[in-house]
């Protein structure tokens, strides 16, 4: 077993004094930044990376691995106590988590949340330690046809979410994807659809712009409309008795989604161009999809908050796969981490597990360590979020308008964006009202840019030919189930008036 | 410990520098609020990490009284950072880390009202060469090898690149010309991609820095054909140039340090004095001979002239890619 | 309720006729062997959003949507009265961060809220309108090295004494 006795020497080094006080702070700088909405561990990680000199490059990296577990947990405060996913892979975590948190069960969301994230982390670092390599081989068999292809079965998964409003619906995805290609058309290499020709659009239009106006501002503007400034969370004072039930409801109502999270987020966050946040979505989707009651979701179900947050954290793990193995970042933060690498002196590559196997296995052991750190420094603060959420609704809401609009700028420090948050809150507000659902727009804003470029380089590999998705082996079969799923409510919808015409005869 | 041998580098290269003496502060001009170091790319890619590098050198080393805070700004193919120099609010705390797209880009978009010869240089940390790769599995071993497949696939050869328009779409635009290739040309969003798909043998080819490609390199994925440098590059001494082969053409990633338009004189100094340490640093040094980059300097004419001539190379051949 | 269904779906109706106008600027055809050109996701994706609003007014003129079939309001006084001071008060922070800087903004419209929405005391406003953005500061500037926009020139020697404390 030399994968085990690497493993050991790995945990040993993350657990020397040095090493051990770093993963501990990194854990709880990163749970902070993770719960500030806009930022994520990017922002952790990269402005940390130059304090990291002061230490030898091992412990630099175990200290920004630390950074990164303890944001991954932290996205999921924001997301359950203040509503606003802080980062894309915590917005299907909003969906049943906020519910929870209205109906004075934050600290049940937010133990499920921690739970699940724990199991998916520990899960995706046994699969990590026993399959690198193999995995690894795997990942690069995804080329663009591919990809769409998970694309499209990641939509699919959530063809369920929209309201009842079936054009609404459609519309609400549509605008979503629309405004995912604002800004450059990497393919044409031409700018596009910037927006009344003002130059701020160049850039785009974030996640994280509309998910804060969204959440942020029209869904507050819509609670205190609603309850007419009367919010009412009567979030019970937490004591160590209410946590053991919180704990023990989490494990029994939460177990489904937590393991089919932590596999699935595992799988879709080694692809490189992929990531946490299509792993998360589908954890969710795929949770729904196989609940006997499916109709809980959404209104505050802890399944759904398990899903998603077992599966960022698995899927987070994942994404290490491609840049230790491969040197090819999965997402931004690994890209940065990535960076430091070459900083230190390290060539990240194929070659990194042959040539470097102490500085590999002592951050895959620090990911052990880190992730145990994290879940009991997560369960020790709970307390302290859901204080706050005790607070009186009129100093916490302006808290939250100002956390939404500190976080929104410091997401792409430019003022237009805070204008379109803004604009988004307000319009969100409105649509709110005529029960126009949002969450499909904000899906389609994560998901749109993978989907687009990706469809289009399978065509530009094909001449234009549609049939490239359907004639690879790997493509074919997430096509076909994808398009399956799809179907499956349209047919059913068919079903059921056949039979209601039948039973009105 | 991890690594007792690096560390001791480490510690020995810490020792020698705080030997030396690093204060920036000739002039007397310091800043005084945190300086905005735009990056002309999202985070991640090759030109983030040059300029996080940069960045690092100079934190470590304490070289400046007020942090240099880096800025991604890739948007438009970095018409965003242009802008956000162009209208800088602070012209003495704004300096741009820049690639191609520094001359690229404001002739593509007119529109943006962009005249880069306005802008303020400071200082040419070095340019990175570009190397034509393959996958090993693909048998190709040579450059003629490369063209003899690419003509008899009669434009079904795939190349991969960052996107029409983009250093390396302009390369092989050039190659294609002077060969009487077609190739297909797959545009991703980052080196890190396109690395990634030739890797997965999704596309055949590509055109990219070395320090992209390196990891690939030394696991023996990877084959080198051609080199677009002047003279044969020292980690790559067996890669013939295209120089070599017949034709005048070289084309290099220009990795510099711009001033917003209109910085103070005694700004402009300070800055290039500090670039000037960060330059001379051991781990600069070190970065420019692992990355393969290609030392280049030049005063503030010197780099006009420079942009002069990369403006006019740049309108010839970008009509080779439209066209 | 009713006569905001229509408008509503009538504005967004508006939307998706600049977005495909707007879409059309790059091909949205077919390009032959190379797949869709770079206008055609956006302006097919604006076609089905404009087909959905159809399909919205539709139902308006059925009667099939809850909305449609409402008779109340839209707003009441009270409703109107919350979008315009507390999403008005949102929008005035956001104008007001080029002119006193983020901090600044951050404390005018805490106060705001705290005490002219909240009705909370003086005391408490004032301190939590205080503290909160001395807060930010060094977190922001500090901890993640984030600048937050500085307003008119008037606001500058308050920054340089803080960057004085902070570095």
């Amino acid at each position: 077993m030399e994968i085990l006795s690497l493993l050991a020497g790995g945990v040993l080094t993350a657990l020397e004094p040095l090493n051990l006080m770093l993963i501990i702070a990194g854990v709880s700088v990163g749970l902070f930044i993770g719960a500030m909405p806009g930022l994520g561990s990017v922002n952790g990680v990269a402005i940390l990376l130059p304090i990291t000199f002061l230490v030898p490059p091992g412990s630099a990296i175990i200290f920004l691995a630390a950074i990164y577990y303890g944001a991954m947990y932290g996205g999921a405060i924001s997301s359950v106590t203040l509503g606003i996913p802080g980062a894309s892979t915590a917005v299907a975590t909003t969906f049943d988590g906020r519910p929870l948190a209205l109906q004075g069960r934050a600290s049940l969301a937010l133990v499920t949340a921690a739970l699940a994230s724990f199991v998916g982390g520990s899960v995706a670092n046994i699969l990590f330690t026993l399959f690198a390599p193999v995995l690894a081989t795997l990942a690069l068999s995804f080329g663009p046809p591919e990809i769409f292809a998970l694309m499209l079965l990641a939509f699919a998964t959530f063809v369920g979410l929209g309201g009842d409003d079936i054009p609404k619906t459609v519309f609400s995805i549509c605008l979503g994807l629309v405004l995912a290609s604002v800004g450059f058309d990497t393919i044409s290499g031409e700018p596009r659809l910037v927006l009344f020709d003002i130059p701020g659009f160049l850039r785009g239009i974030g996640f994280i712009v509309l998910a804060i106006g969204v959440y942020g501002i029209g869904e507050m503007l819509w609670t205190i409309e609603q309850t007419r400034g009367e919010v009412t969370t009567t979030n019970p004072r937490m004591t160590a008795r209410g946590m053991m039930n919180d704990t023990r409801e989490a494990v029994q109502r939460g177990w489904k989604g937590t393991t089919i999270g932590s596999f699935l987020g595992f799988f879709v966050g080694i692809l490189p161009a992929a990531g946490a946040t299509p792993g998360s979505l589908m954890s969710y989707g795929v949770a729904k999809m196989v609940s006997r009651r499916p109709e809980l979701f959404g209104r505050g179900n802890p399944d759904g908050v398990a899903a998603p947050e077992a599966a960022n954290n698995s899927a987070s793990t994942g994404a290490m796969l491609p840049m230790l193995t491969l040197g090819i970042p999965g997402s931004p933060t690994t890209a940065i981490l990535l960076g430091g690498m070459v900083i230190w002196g390290l060539v990240p590559g194929p070659r990194l597990f042959v040539d470097q196997p102490d500085f590999v296995w002592g951050l895959i052991g620090s990911f052990y360590i880190s992730n145990f750190a994290a879940v009991l420094i997560n369960l020790a603060f709970i307390p302290l979020f859901v204080w706050m959420l005790r607070m009186p609704f009129t100093i916490l809401a302006p808290m939250i308008f100002v956390l939404s609009i500190v976080g929104g700028y410091a997401a792409s420090r430019s003022i237009h964006d805070l204008w379109l948050i803004v604009i988004f809150g307000i319009s969100a507000f409105f649509l709110r009202k005529f029960d126009y659902p949002l969450a499909p727009a904000v899906l389609a804003i994560v998901l749109g840019p993978i989907a687009e470029p990706t469809l289009r380089q399978s065509l530009l590999l094909s001449s234009g030919d549609p049939s490239i998705f359907f004639t690879r082996p790997i493509s074919a079969p997430i096509m076909v189930f994808a398009i399956v799923l799809i179907l499956l409510p349209a047919v059913k919808l068919f079903r059921r008036r056949k039979t209601e015409t039948a039973a009105a005869e | 410990m991890i690594i007792t041998k690096r560390t001791f580098i480490g510690a020995a290269a810490a020792a020698m520098l705080a030997a030396l003496p690093i204060s920036a502060s000739a002039q007397g001009w310091e800043p005084r609020r945190p300086i905005d170091f735009v990056i002309m790319a999202g985070p991640g890619g090759g030109a983030d990490q040059i300029a996080r590098f940069i960045q690092s050198v100079a934190e470590k080393n304490d070289m400046t009284s007020r942090p240099l805070v880096p800025n991604n700004k890739g948007g438009g193919s970095g018409a965003e950072a242009l802008l956000a120099l162009k209208d800088a609010r602070d012209k003495d705390h704004t300096l741009l880390v820049t690639l191609n797209s520094f001359f690229t880009t404001p002739l593509r978009q007119e529109g943006l009202g962009v005249d880069v010869q306005e802008f303020t240089p400071i200082a040419m940390m070095g340019v990175d060469p570009f190397v034509l790769w393959v996958h090993a599995d693909s048998g190709i071993t040579t450059f003629e090898q490369f063209v003899e497949e690419a003509k008899a696939m009669d434009g079904e050869f795939v190349m991969g690149g960052t996107g029409k328009g983009q250093e390396d779409s302009i390369v092989i635009a050039y190659l294609a010309g002077a060969y009487g290739l077609t190739l297909k040309y797959i545009p991703y969003d980052g080196g890190g991609a396109v690395a990634k798909d030739l890797a997965g043998k999704q596309i055949m080819a590509t055109v990219n820095n070395p320090a992209e490609a390196k990891g690939f390199y030394e696991s023996g994925d990877f084959v080198p054909l051609l080199a677009f440098s002047d003279e044969r590059m020292e980690s790559f001494p067996d890669v013939p140039t295209l120089k070599e082969k017949g034709h005048d053409f070289s084309y290099y990633n220009q990795r510099a340090i711009v001033g917003a338009p209109g910085m103070s004189e005694e700004a402009a100094e300070y800055y290039r004095t500090l670039f000037a340490q960060v330059y001379d640093s051991p781990e600069w040094q070190g970065y420019l001979e692992s990355e393969s980059l290609s030392p280049m300097p030049m005063n503030a004419e010197e780099t006009r002239a420079y942009w002069d001539t990369q403006l006019q190379n740049h309108r010839d051949l970008l009509q080779q890619v439209d066209g | 309720m009713r006569k905001g269904e229509i408008s509503l779906a009538g504005l967004l109706t508006l939307l998706s006729l600049y977005l495909m106008w707007k879409s059309t600027e790059l091909p949205v055809g077919y390009i032959r062997g190379e797949g869709p050109g770079g206008g055609a996701w956006p302006f097919w994706l604006s076609v089905i959003m404009l087909l959905s609003c159809i399909a919205i007014a539709v139902n308006w003129w059925r009667g099939t949507s809850p909305p449609s079939r409402s008779e109340e309001a839209m707003l009441d006084s009270y409703g109107w009265r919350t979008l315009l001071l507390v999403g008005g008060g949102v929008a005035v922070f956001v104008a007001l961060i080029n002119i006193v800087s983020m901090y600044g903004a951050i404390a005018i419209f805490l106060f705001y809220y705290m005490r002219l929405l909240g009705r909370h005391s003086l005391l408490l406003t004032s301190t939590i309108a205080l503290v909160t953005p001395v807060a930010m500061f060094f977190f922001f500037e500090g901890a993640m090295q984030i600048p937050m926009p500085q307003g008119m020139a008037f606001t500058q020697p308050v920054f340089d004494v803080l960057y004085d404390i902070l570095y």
